[in-house]
């Protein structure tokens, strides 16, 4: 398995991982006890994605540092930062499977407004659509790394 | 339509030159080992421009390093 391979299976496992952490963090903390359309909800909600971002970043960041330690320790190889036309086909279309994937959740999200759905709902599912497409994204990765393009 | 179908001679033109690696062989042309597997392997084409490089780095024509033929099945 190539660097790029592992890094993708790192990714999605990170991507699940800190989803999974966060929400179980974030989800007690919801105002059950305040009506749907509160001023709470929307604060809550505001909250939600506001730390999301930093959280995800820090993550990330300390995941990746520990990737390249433990990856020199077990393969003796220097990590290059090298990108070649072929990673750059490959992010390509990974990001278009991302786009393809976060696109309908997203319209669904927002179209859901206009069959009455609870704001909480539409939030959710925003949520999914960001995360699913990033999942599509570093399964793409894996998957086109694996094939050779 | 016919399947198009590129081979390549990289592995003996690595061998008839003092037996290059592939981590040489990328640092020449400017890409990562990975790739070069990868076009070895017939498992991915390069651009005109990587062909080109790959090429000149052996001092032989691109035609002497792919080859080109279509899958009439």
């Amino acid at each position: 398995m190539s660097y790029h391979e592992r890094r993708a299976l790192l990714s999605i496992i990170s991507t699940i991982g800190i989803t999974a952490l966060y929400v179980a963090f974030m989800l007690p903390r919801y105002p059950v006890e305040v009506d749907a359309y509160a001023p709470e909800v929307f604060r809550y909600w505001g909250n939600f994605f506001l730390l999301l971002i930093p959280v995800t970043i820090v993550a990330r960041i300390v995941l990746e540092i520990l990737f390249v330690i433990v990856n020199t320790i077990f393969t003796r190889e220097a990590v290059s930062d090298r990108t070649d036309e072929r990673d750059k086909l490959i992010e390509l279309k990974s990001t278009r499977n991302a786009l393809w994937t976060f696109m309908p959740v997203f319209v669904l999200a927002v179209g859901s407004l206009s069959f009455d759905v609870q704001p909480s709902v539409v939030f959710a599912l925003l949520i999914a659509a960001g995360v699913l497409s990033s999942l599509v994204s570093d399964v793409s990765d894996f998957f086109f790394y694996r094939r050779g393009y | 339509m016919a399947e198009p179908l590129i081979s390549n001679n990289i592995r003996r033109l690595r061998f008839e030159h003092n037996e290059m690696t592939q981590k040489d062989l990328a640092d020449r042309v400017g890409v990562t080992r990975q790739t070069i597997v990868a076009i070895e392997n017939a498992k991915y084409f390069p651009s005109l421009e990587l062909a080109f490089r790959i090429a000149r780095v052996f001092n032989t024509g691109v035609e002497d390093v792919f080859t080109f033929s279509l899958d009439e099945q």
